[in-house]
């Protein structure tokens, strides 16, 4: 016992320990390598295939053109952080200077100057390269699975896509790749008009652009946060390149007591704008919105990448954050609040496009309670296993969607297995969502596994708290994933058309199988099945869709490779990678855990507190998984009289309906933050229109007016009015001339 | 040289007072009569004569102050001013020939379009 509570106090300062040990690991300094400037191929490819695809739109080329070029373009910088991973040392990080970019001095006081420098440089370490690899290897992949998904689009809309989406990767790479905090700021507010652009693809549908709107709106909120944290870090460090940040860190004496008020302001800061962009509480209603954009794009933005980026933040400045003592642990505790919220949520949606959102929303709160609780390279791990088997799970959507005429809701889909020419997507979905479960021994697992025992082993209370809620999201994540797969693959074959084929005859497409675009809507499709499937029949996908699936399918099995090198006691490859990186921790939280024999999930009798909560999450998971199949395969009607039961009690009829409802935050933040401001903006739109413009402007406007009635008598037309007007305005002058001449001055 | 042509104007040049005084009260007599002519009358032809009396009232209120201050270029002025009321003669008298088509009579109230309708 005495160990024990001599373990916990010393783990409530946690955060001071890793404060303290981020001056033990330090990071090496970057070393300038004009040698690697190629590395900017990797931003400048998808920029010029931006173009491109403008000028395919100037002209009006009708061919897929545009997806080729940004697929070539793509694969191209795949192939470039390929080559920039095998060729780079391991040794410190590398500063490329591509060009000087902003560059000016002020005076401050007297005769000092001050400079501010922002070159367009690209800091390389491997965490650049981790991010940079998934990014451009997932960015090609679907941007191939686009060209058939987007076919129906080929014209103008094509090239608006294919170009977003290359804006997209070229602000995502100065984001990861860029070598100060200003540049992450470009890629950071990129990256947000590409998924504003994206989100609103379908701008004659005022649902997408209601939701692009709510993202961007969203994102400003986290991107104020941003802003502030990097004119903080100015103020403090005087830099905003990261060697120079890293730098003055390591030459703060004692982290804890020298801090100033603004400093210790900046992980908050940094915080707000990566709960936005990562869409965490109480940020995160944008998210699921932004599932009105296309099926690859939400793979790809609002899935894989984008959303990853608030990760990457932390993860990039974590020296900052172990500075603060309870920046990390208000990082775990939303993060962890997001994924048991968002699990909730998950649980009770329809549309399976919507339930993915939500698992992407609760899946980034882990990767949130893992750079929380300590262990950046469990979040780390999750964003890249996570980066695989979600890009899988959404293409497998979209597929779906693709062709099923845009059909959504998993009440109106069963047995899609053993529809013709949806093996693939039934299969790799299957595999998609045993990752999402974290079913043994699948990537999920892993990565999930290693936040959650972290969570444990830390032996903090408020940690270990975390990790039993981890624990139950963990349950609710298999049940809701498994809920999807065996209501639209499981079961009886059975389907019916989404509103598609309906919703798009008088745009007068002749052939009349699904067009990928839109939504299917709860409301819609009843009775569709019924008189509307003249000659309809569901089309699987082709080469572009299958392969894709099955490659994406492919790296989300791999991705589970490096925690089995580690098994068998070799460096786990991710592990390695932020261990060299500036997110690396003072001692590897391997083996940190192992030596404690008493740990919050000791009843297991398994001293290893990774191991018991590999079991423990594992049991779990497949319990969720059996719940799943008992409710939605193998007795469908007891979910819906369990439901019908828990609605027709008083006490428990809010728990179904506020799940349903999201938890009702969109109704709390419209009648908090909405409403009030627009009761406001009404109130200043009539002093606008009444005072300053009624008032003032006309008001004033009305003054030469009324002046100009008062003579207008006088303008009768007559010449010799006129004339005489004249004569006496001169003979009034000359007199007024002739009475100061007589009276002198 | 320059001292012997300033005398020779100087003796040429009216001195008297009472001369620059009657020729200024002639000058004002004119413009009033032209002022009191454009102002009474509206036969357009009449009006400009009335003007072209002001005009030159101006003129010889010119020499005359030339005369004060005893300097040519008053006069040189005039020769100036001159040219142009011949020219500008020719023009407005023009311009009455073409109203007078317009409208068939030469008197000023025909034209009254500018005036405010309120």
């Amino acid at each position: 016992m005495i160990e024990l509570a001599s373990l916990s106090t010393a783990a409530l300062h946690l955060p001071a320990i890793l404060g303290e040990g981020a001056h033990a690991v330090t990071i090496p300094s970057a070393i300038a390598s004009p040698e690697f400037a190629w590395a900017g191929l990797i931003l400048l490819l998808p920029a010029i295939s931006a173009a491109l695809c403008g000028l395919c739109a100037a002209f009006g080329v009708k061919s897929k053109l545009p997806g080729a070029i940004t697929a070539i373009s793509l694969i191209a910088a795949f192939a470039t952080t390929l080559s920039l991973y095998l060729k780079m040392p391991a040794d410190a990080p590398r500063v490329v200077h591509l060009f000087d970019w902003i560059d000016f001095s002020w005076k401050t006081g007297g005769a000092t100057w001050t400079q501010f420098l922002a070159p367009f440089s690209l800091y390389i370490d491997s965490l650049t390269l981790l991010w940079m690899l998934f990014v451009t290897g997932l960015g090609s992949l679907i941007a191939i699975y686009a060209t058939e998904y987007m076919e129906a689009d080929t014209g103008k809309g094509y090239a608006r896509f294919f170009g977003s989406v290359s804006i997209f990767l070229f602000a995502m790479g100065s984001l990861v790749m860029g070598g100060n905090l200003i540049l992450l700021y470009l890629g950071w507010e990129g990256v947000g008009l590409a998924s504003y652009l994206l989100i609103g693809y379908y701008y004659n549908r005022p649902s997408a652009v209601a939701a692009a709107k709510k993202a961007f709106i969203m994102n400003r909120i986290g991107d104020l946060g941003l802003a502030l944290g990097v004119f903080l870090i100015w103020i403090n460090y005087g830099t905003l390149e990261y060697d120079g940040i890293f730098k003055a860190l390591a030459h703060t004496a004692d982290p804890a007591s020298g801090a100033s008020w603004s400093a210790a302001m900046i992980p908050y800061c940094l915080m707000l704008g990566a709960f936005g962009k990562s869409a965490q509480i109480p940020l995160f209603v944008w998210l699921p919105d932004a599932m009105e954009g296309p099926t690859p794009v939400s793979a790809l933005i609002h899935a894989a990448t984008m959303v990853t980026a608030g990760l990457y933040l932390i993860a990039r400045t974590y020296p900052l954050f172990a500075l603060e003592p309870h920046a990390l642990t208000v990082v775990a505790i939303v993060g962890c609040s997001t994924a048991f919220v968002a699990a909730t949520i998950g649980m009770a949606q329809y549309d399976i496009k919507r339930v993915m959102a939500y698992s992407t929303v609760s899946q980034l709160g882990y990767m949130f309670l893992g750079l929380g609780v300590g262990t950046t390279f469990g979040a780390v791990y999750h964003v890249f296993t996570h980066a695989f088997f979600k890009a899988l799970l959404f293409l497998c959507c979209g597929a779906i969607m693709h062709g099923m005429a845009g059909q959504l809701d998993l009440r109106k889909m069963s047995g899609l297995r053993n529809v013709k020419g949806f093996g693939v997507i039934s299969w790799t979905f299957l595999i998609g969502c045993l990752c999402l479960a974290g079913f043994p021994f699948t990537a999920g697992f892993f990565s999930k596994d290693s936040i959650i025992a972290q969570a444990f082993a830390s032996g903090n209370p408020t940690f270990v708290t975390l990790g039993w809620l981890a624990l139950l999201t963990a349950f609710l994540t298999a049940y809701y994933t498994f809920r999807v797969w065996f209501r639209v693959c499981g079961g009886p074959t059975k389907y019916e058309p989404g509103d598609e084929m309906h919703g798009h005859d008088d745009h007068g497409h002749d052939h009349g199988n699904g067009h990928g675009h839109g939504h299917g809507h709860d409301d819609h499709g009843h009775g569709h099945a019924a008189h509307g499937n003249h000659e309809w029949h569901p089309h699987g996908p082709r080469l572009a869709i299958n392969g894709v699936l099955l490659v994406i399918c492919l790296g989300a099995v791999l991705a589970a490779v490096p925690a089995y090198m580690a098994m068998r006691g070799e460096a786990n490859w991710v592990e390695t990678m932020v261990q060299h990186s500036s997110a690396a921790l003072p001692s590897a939280e391997h083996g940190h855990g192992g030596e404690h024999a008493h740990h919050a999930l000791s009843f297991t009798g398994i001293e290893d507190v990774h191991k018991a909560t590999s079991v423990v999450a594992s049991t779990v998971g497949i319990l969720g998984i059996l719940i799943a199949a008992y409710f939605h395969l193998l007795n469908r009607s007891a979910a819906d009289k369990l439901r019908q039961a828990l609605l027709s009690n008083s006490l428990t009829r809010w728990l179904p309906l506020a799940m349903e409802n999201k938890w009702y935050v969109d109704e709390v933040y419209h009648v908090v933050f909405r409403f009030p401001a627009s009761v406001l903006g009404h109130v200043f739109h009539f002093i606008d229109k009444h005072v300053i413009d009624g008032f003032v402007v006309n008001g004033g406007a009305r003054v030469p007016l009324e002046v100009g009635r008062l003579f207008q008598p006088l303008y009768n037309g007559a010449l010799q009015g006129y004339a005489a007007t004249m004569a006496g305005g001169i003979a009034l002058i000359a007199a007024w001339v002739f009475w100061i001449w007589l009276h002198g001055s | 040289m320059s001292n012997m042509m300033a005398q020779t104007i100087n003796t040429l040049a009216v001195t008297d007072a009472q001369t620059v005084n009657a020729a200024l009260l002639v000058s004002a007599i004119l413009f009033a009569c032209g002022l009191i002519g454009f102002l009474s009358r509206r036969n357009m032809i009449i009006m400009f004569l009335c003007t072209e009396l002001m005009f030159q009232a101006a003129a010889l209120a010119m020499i005359a102050f030339g005369n004060i201050h005893h300097d040519i270029s008053g006069q040189v002025f005039v020769i100036f001013i001159l040219t142009v009321a011949a020219a500008e003669a020719a023009l407005a008298l023009g311009l009455v020939v073409l109203l007078y088509r317009r409208r068939e009579t030469l008197d000023s109230e025909a034209w009254s379009e500018l005036r405010e309708t309120a």
